[in-house]
């Protein structure tokens, strides 16, 4: 399937729900306070939170004013591109920019990083690179297991130690083993975390700490991974792993469900970390790098 | 912390009802206009928050509350009531079979936690002097048998797997040899997958039919946001589901996914996930979660895990120390054990009432599990003299308890202004139960 087809395919469903309602909404001419209120719910219904979601409200009546907006069309445009003023224009490419490139992969319990690791590094030895993964994920049971299949598969090597071992260590030596076999990038997974247990934070920071030590100027890339389903819990999360270590980027997992990921656009207005990859399936082709543009459209594209 | 923002909203809103004499349709519609927002912001579905919301208001509007005495007392009291029915109004236990095996199926999305849920399941039955026999059907995930091996050996629970073979196969061969074995329940973890993937779903169907279960719990991550409703909705359509499992609630999250999920399948939620390890796993109790929301604390909750731990007489000796702050150093120590197996302090601390407003202090006393070692070392370093009275620890006391405890002097300082900070921390929570009971009925902040 295509890139656009898959995204569109990842979608559809949530656009559908949307849509229904979208085109009953926009097709109407006046735009009374009912009309707005149906679409705080429509944001709202999206996972895009309460602040945000009264902010992109306010600047539509605005912008509706000011630009004298009569036709739904035109409001459905104008709506687009604040949602565009918050999530950029351009996609934002994940470059392999250094020999190897250290990319930092966190997030709490289940959103998907391991398999976003393994799809990542599919992706890479696809065109050719050389990838190194850590197994620092020392924690879950069967962990390190689950990222060796994901080795074999995308053809990478994989630095592993016990389970229970000092995740800091085994990255320290992922750092060592990329340098010294030339690799162009090393994929570090971490245990799941949830943000607010200070300990494992704790953790995460020396972490980050002995790849700058490994490394001078690592990681390169710090991507956050974030559960499409998950609601406004995401932004204490991103904020709280930005404040440990500072994030490059966005991975949205878990797109080709029903639910609408609007938390992304939440995560970007309060971060400006941009979102660089979404997940639309299991396959190992299933990660897309993020356009925001197409990612809009696709919510807001009228149905097949 | 657990429903901390949304509990600090809403006594947020109704300490500006408080006082009032009489309720205005406006000051209800104020105070409601703050409870629609902070179940939103909760995650709580929209739909489900209008019902809720609708509800509410049509019962505060009623003669009942404005010619009541104390009308804020009236609102949240209403509030809770809803609240409460909302989420089930008593504990549901775990179905049984009239002739065992009893069957349990742990479905949902992908990383909602089933498989961990799985195991803490076994743990709790094991407790119960329970045999339960796990299964591996989650044949899709790389590793995922594994996972669940490496947690049965933990446990000492037998793992039925059959490699990456068709799950109801599977499914149907765990359950002979559980009979053979005599294994009163069996626990099938099946593969995390997509509500909208029509294959997967009709797989499970099959399972349902093969096995029979006394039990399908869906398993939903209380971070999940609006598109709870949808997941459960479509579970729910396809299987007959009969309980919902409750994950990660030890974060922050404000968990409206509980409120959504039951309010829009009618299931009960059975069980809730507080941690990774194998026995933070509780029964869910619907009105307890709903006086938290409240912030009036979970002291139940306290005290049945120190049952669960110590013996009766034990937790009743603890609960008063805890009240009447009789607590020294020495006891610090001797409960350290037990309030080990009781789970993080702080996570003890947090179902206290009014801890739940008091976060931030709570943040410069987190204790970790690393901490015990050390503060262990350093209690059994001072005399019981010390113990019993800390304040007559000066410096050059100090000096010997570091160095025959094998820590530094900041360990000691921080030992002892932690545990200050918590006789503190007793201190106003003693004065705020006194305030509860004087007033029977009154709530902590009215």
């Amino acid at each position: 399937m295509s890139f656009f087809g898959r995204i569109k395919e990842g979608l559809k469903k949530t656009r559908n729900i949307i849509m229904n309602r979208m085109d009953d909404l926009f097709s109407r001419k006046n735009f009374d306070e009912d009309f707005f209120e149906e679409l705080e719910e429509i944001l709202i219904a999206a996972d895009v939170g309460i602040e945000t979601t009264l902010d992109l409200v306010e600047q539509l009546r605005e912008k509706i004013q000011e630009e004298k907006l009569k036709e739904p069309d035109e409001v459905l445009e104008a709506l687009k591109s604040l949602i565009l003023d918050i999530l950029g224009r351009e996609p934002v490419p994940l470059l392999l920019e250094h020999k190897p490139t250290v990319i930092l992969v966190l997030g709490v319990n289940g959103v998907g990083k391991t398999t976003t690791i393994g799809k990542l590094a599919a992706r890479f030895t696809a065109v050719g690179k050389k990838v190194v993964l850590a197994a620092g994920d020392t924690f879950r049971a069967a962990a390190i297991e689950q990222l060796e299949i994901w080795a074999n598969r995308s053809q990478s090597d994989l630095i592993k130690h016990q389970q229970g071992a000092d995740p800091s260590a085994v990255i320290f030596d992922g750092v060592s083993a990329a340098v010294a076999r030339g690799a162009d990038a090393l994929l570090c997974d971490t245990a799941g975390r949830l943000h607010n247990k200070a300990n494992l934070m704790a953790e995460l920071e020396k972490v980050h700490r002995v790849v700058d030590k490994a490394l001078a100027g690592a990681p390169h890339e710090v991507l956050l991974v974030l559960d499409a389903t998950t609601g406004q819990n995401a932004l204490a999360q991103a904020k709280v792993f930005n404040e440990v270590a500072p994030l490059t980027g966005v991975v949205l997992t878990k797109l080709d469900g029903t639910a609408k990921g609007g938390i992304v656009i939440a995560v970007a207005r309060q971060l400006k970390v941009p979102v660089k990859f979404i997940g639309v399936g299991e396959g190992i082709d299933d990660l897309q790098p993020f356009d925001p543009v197409e990612y809009v459209e696709g919510i807001f594209a009228p149905r097949d | 912390m657990l429903f901390e923002n949304l509990s600090g909203k809403l006594q947020e809103t109704f300490r500006r009802l408080r006082g009032k004499g009489k309720l205005t349709e406006k000051d209800v519609n104020t105070a409601l206009r703050e409870v629609r927002l902070a179940l939103l912001e909760a995650d709580v579905n929209f739909k489900v928050v209008k019902d809720f919301v609708a509800t509410v208001k049509e019962r505060c509007l009623g003669s009942e509350v404005l010619e009541s005495l104390t009308p804020g007392q009236m609102v949240v009291k209403i509030v809770n009531e809803e609240l409460t029915k909302l989420m089930g109004e008593s504990v549901a236990k775990l179905n049984r079979a009239d002739k065992p095996p009893t069957i349990v199926m742990m479905v949902g999305l992908q990383g909602s936690g089933k498989t961990t849920s799985v195991a803490k399941l076994a743990n709790l039955l094991k407790k119960e002097n329970h045999a339960p026999l796990l299964v591996a059907a989650d044949v899709y995930r790389p590793a995922a048998i594994k996972q669940l091996q490496v947690l049965g050996e933990q446990l000492n629970v037998p793992v039925f797997q059959m490699g990456q073979q068709n799950p109801v196969q599977i499914a149907k061969a765990a359950l002979e040899q559980a009979k053979k074995n005599q294994h009163d329940y069996v626990l099938v973890d099946t593969a995390g997958r997509l509500h909208v993937d029509e294959e997967l779903m009709a797989e499970l169907v099959q399972m349902e039919k093969a096995l029979q279960p006394q039990e399908i719990l869906l398993v939903v991550d209380a971070m999940t946001g609006q598109d709870a409703v949808t997941v459960a909705e479509s579970f729910k359509e396809r299987l007959g589901l009969t309980g919902v499992v409750l994950t990660k609630l030890d974060g922050d999250t404000r968990g409206g996914a509980a409120l959504s999920v039951r309010a829009v399948t009618g299931c009960p939620i059975k069980y809730v996930g507080l941690g990774e390890k194998t026995d933070a796993f509780e029964p869910f109790y619907p009105d307890r979660m709903a006086s938290r929301i409240l912030g009036m604390g979970d002291v139940l909750t306290l005290i049945e895990k120190a049952q669960a731990t110590f013996d009766e007489q034990k937790a009743k000796e603890l609960e008063k120390k805890m009240r009447t702050q009789q607590f020294t150093l020495e006891d610090f120590m001797e409960q350290m054990q037990q309030l080990k197996q009781m789970g993080p302090l702080n996570q003890i601390l947090e179902m206290l009432p009014g801890v739940g407003g008091m976060g931030r202090k709570l943040k410069g006393m987190q204790v970790d599990e690393k901490e015990f070692l050390k503060i262990e070392a350093i209690i059994q370093s001072m005399t019981k003299q010390e113990r019993l009275n800390p304040a007559i620890i000066n410096s050059s006391r100090r000096r010997r308890i570091a160095a025959g405890s094998g820590t530094k002097v900041q360990d000691v300082n921080n030992l002892l202004k932690q545990f200050n900070l918590m006789n503190k921390m007793m201190k106003q929570l003693t004065k705020m139960e006194k305030g509860r009971f004087k007033g029977r009925g009154r709530f902590p902040f009215m």
